[in-house]
């Protein structure tokens, strides 16, 4: 059974995914990492391929890419620090990144490598709907392995239908109309959030962007599966001295009440 | 150099038409494999309003009299076509300038904006936003907003922000905010990446003012449409010239490709005209400091688009160099990809040190300072084997105000005739 799955199933709310890029901020420390949020807590773990042109994303995720393809990563890099990776972390792992790269990389060597990673989701923003049908859909079918469409405030009920669809595993749900990384008062975006809940879809969904502690994810949550944060994770890695105590101090202060402050 | 391609317009068995419509886009904003709209969701809506509506609002009434009066009366269409005599006799054939240079704003990208523009107004849009390299597209949109009363940002890569600092200083006064593009190359493409985030964070009064045959379909086929004016009139006025509507080469340059899909549009049914694409190649194709696009290119996707760009083998984009601030872009129009698959246009390649010494000799000959970026054009007629029976239109895509700080550094310095000798 896929990972998303099987958290889905498991667990049925305040689900925290964590996004970050993978080479940042130094290029071997993508397994250490993914063993950091999984001893933190976090339920599933969003694995960014850098690329030099992200255009969904803000500044905090343009500047983590770009150190990440300084420090000389690549996504055939990553397979290779990914390949045993499922010897020690247990937690559904999504791969996000940008379509042309994975293109390069070719589309039937990508599903490959990640079925032999054990990788359980993709999201690829810049993927329309009828590429996506007719390129990735029968590979993703073959494989197993989930897609998630993003949808925003301005997706038409419709357009949420096809969207979801189309998608596996869960829906990706853009708090608001906006790059990456924007801090935002989420109270105003309950009915947004109440709509897509009443619509009944396929799949569940996890709100993303512009969430960043403990009381924007709780607001997040309130009527979706669960919450993704990003930006202000990479914010918290750009200046940790200890990965490790850096990424509990995080997760910690995001899901509880009572954030514990680092002794920096 | 042997360089491969048909000679137009001579062999009998070529003077035949194309499939009409052949290398037009179909109806999911294709070029043959190349084109499409490759965008987050957050632009989707904005996006489908504009491929839905597009087509109609330019096909109207209203709308085709707005903009044939504003090309006319603001624009001063139609540009003369300009029989080069001291060039053609130079390279012993008949040469024709499409003067764009003499546009309102001083290039071709004005036609686009005005269409733009009155576009985005029956979209009931309040606030434009566009990218620049040169600074031509940033000047006529900041022009367009300035004349329509609407909110323009214009951004631009802080390098380009130095080049091309006239260009600058005129978007301010007619009222645009220009934004610096810090990341990347801090060139074009930067400034595209900082538009198209724009345009995320902004997707309700917002409409993006792309300048060139890039971006996601409908934007290759629009701002197509709109350029085209410049080969309708090409044709109307080969025929009062010469007796007939169709030239044997037309030569244009190609960032994005824009005035070259305008200078193609009206003759791409013609295939015994020799269509000519060319590009930057900056250092030398083989230098890593390039913008020739087609030449080193691989498909991909840049800026919503599947097209040909210069990438690594990873698929990260490779930052262009040009001295011309207007070709240095990785990427090349859909439109462009395709009629290079296809063979119906050929793709040639100008280095810095040609595109200067082209700018120095029509100067000199015609007493007229081109655009760096329109000298790339110029710079390959001398690699075209041209007969005296020829015709050969070149787009003169832009004037070279803007450009005049690089020229005087690349002055010959014992062919500069001004002196501070006194007069005796």
């Amino acid at each position: 059974m896929n990972r998303i799955d099987s958290l889905f199933a498991q667990k049925k709310e305040k689900i925290l995914t964590i996004y970050f890029t993978a080479g940042f901020p130094r290029l071997q420390d993508t397994r250490r990492i993914l063993l950091a949020l999984q001893q933190a807590g976090a339920d599933m773990v969003e694995i960014g391929i850098p690329f030099s042109d992200p255009l969904a994303d803000g500044p905090v995720i343009q500047q983590s890419s770009k150190q990440a393809l300084d420090n000389g990563m690549s996504l055939r890099l990553l397979f290779e620090q990914l390949h045993d990776i499922r010897r020690e972390v247990h937690l559904p792992l999504i791969l996000f990144g940008y379509l042309n790269v994975v293109l390069q990389f070719g589309l039937e060597r990508f599903f490959e490598k990640c079925t032999e990673t054990g990788i359980d989701g993709l999201i690829l923003p810049d993927l329309p709907l009828d590429e996506f049908r007719q390129d990735l859909e029968p590979l993703c079918k073959s494989t197993g392995i989930h897609f998630s469409f993003l949808i925003t405030p301005e997706t038409s009920d419709a357009r949420i239908r096809q969207l979801d669809e189309a998608s596996s595993g869960f829906l990706y749900v853009v708090s608001s109309s906006s790059t990456t990384g924007k801090k935002k008062d989420l109270s105003s975006l309950q009915p947004y959030f109440q709509r897509i809940e009443a619509m009944q879809l396929k799949n569940p969904f996890l709100v993303g962007f512009g969430i960043h502690d403990h009381e924007s994810f709780l607001q997040a949550c309130r009527h979706s599966r669960g919450a993704v944060i990003g930006s202000a994770y990479i914010r918290v890695l750009q200046q940790a001295a200890d990965i490790e105590q850096a990424t509990k101090d995080f997760v910690q202060q995001i899901l509880s009440d009572n954030p514990v402050h680092a002794a920096s | 150099m042997s360089i491969e391609y048909r000679v137009g317009g001579i062999a009998p068995s070529v003077l035949r038409l194309a499939r009409p419509g052949q290398y037009q886009v179909n109806e999911k904003g294709y070029y043959g494999e190349f084109g499409g709209a490759f965008i987050p969701e957050m632009l989707y809506r904005n996006v489908a309003e504009l491929r839905e509506k597009y087509l109609d609002i330019m096909n109207s009434a209203d709308f085709q009299e707005e903009f044939g009066r504003l090309l006319r009366d603001y624009v001063g269409r139609p540009s003369p076509l300009y029989f080069a005599r001291r060039l053609s006799e130079k390279y012993q054939t008949r040469i024709y300038l499409k003067r764009e240079d003499l546009n309102h704003t001083g290039a071709h990208k004005i036609n686009n904006t005005i269409g733009q523009i009155l576009l985005a107004k029956r979209l009931g849009k309040k606030r434009i936003i566009a990218e620049t390299g040169a600074g031509q597209h940033g000047v006529a949109t900041a022009t367009v907003c300035a004349l329509m009363g609407m909110e323009c940002v214009v951004y631009m890569g802080e390098v380009d922000m130095q080049r091309q600092a006239p260009n600058v200083a005129r978007m301010r006064m007619l009222g645009a905010k220009v934004v610096p593009a810090m990341s990347g190359s801090r060139t074009l493409k930067d400034a595209t990446n900082e538009a198209i985030r724009d345009w995320v964070n902004h997707p309700e009064d917002t409409h993006y003012i792309i300048g060139s045959v890039v971006g996601p379909h409908p934007y290759p086929d629009m701002v197509a449409r709109f350029q085209s004016v410049i080969s309708a009139e090409i044709k109307q006025q080969l025929q009062a010239e010469t007796g007939s509507e169709l030239p044997t080469h037309v030569v244009a340059c190609v960032g994005g490709g824009s005035n070259a899909a305008g200078s193609f549009y009206h003759f791409l049914d013609h295939v015994s005209v020799q269509l000519i694409g060319v590009e930057a190649a900056g250092k030398g194709l083989t230098s890593g400091y390039t913008a020739a696009t087609i030449a080193l290119g691989r498909p991909g996707v840049i800026h919503g688009s599947k097209t040909l760009l210069m990438q690594t083998e990873d698929g990260q984009i490779i930052e262009p160099h040009s001295i011309s601030a207007g070709l240095d872009y990785p990427g090349v129009g859909p439109i462009h990809a395709y009629l290079h698959a296809t063979g119906r246009a050929i793709y040639l390649s100008a280095t810095d040190q040609e595109a200067l010494d082209a700018a120095f000799e029509l100067t000199r000959l015609e007493g007229i300072i081109p655009a760096l970026e329109s000298a790339h054009a110029l710079a390959k007629l001398k690699d075209l084997q041209l007969k005296p029976e020829h015709v050969v239109v070149v787009c003169l895509s832009g004037r070279g105000d803007k450009d005049m700080e690089t020229y005087l550094r690349f002055l010959p310095a014992d062919d500069n005739p001004t002196t501070t000798e006194p007069y005796s």
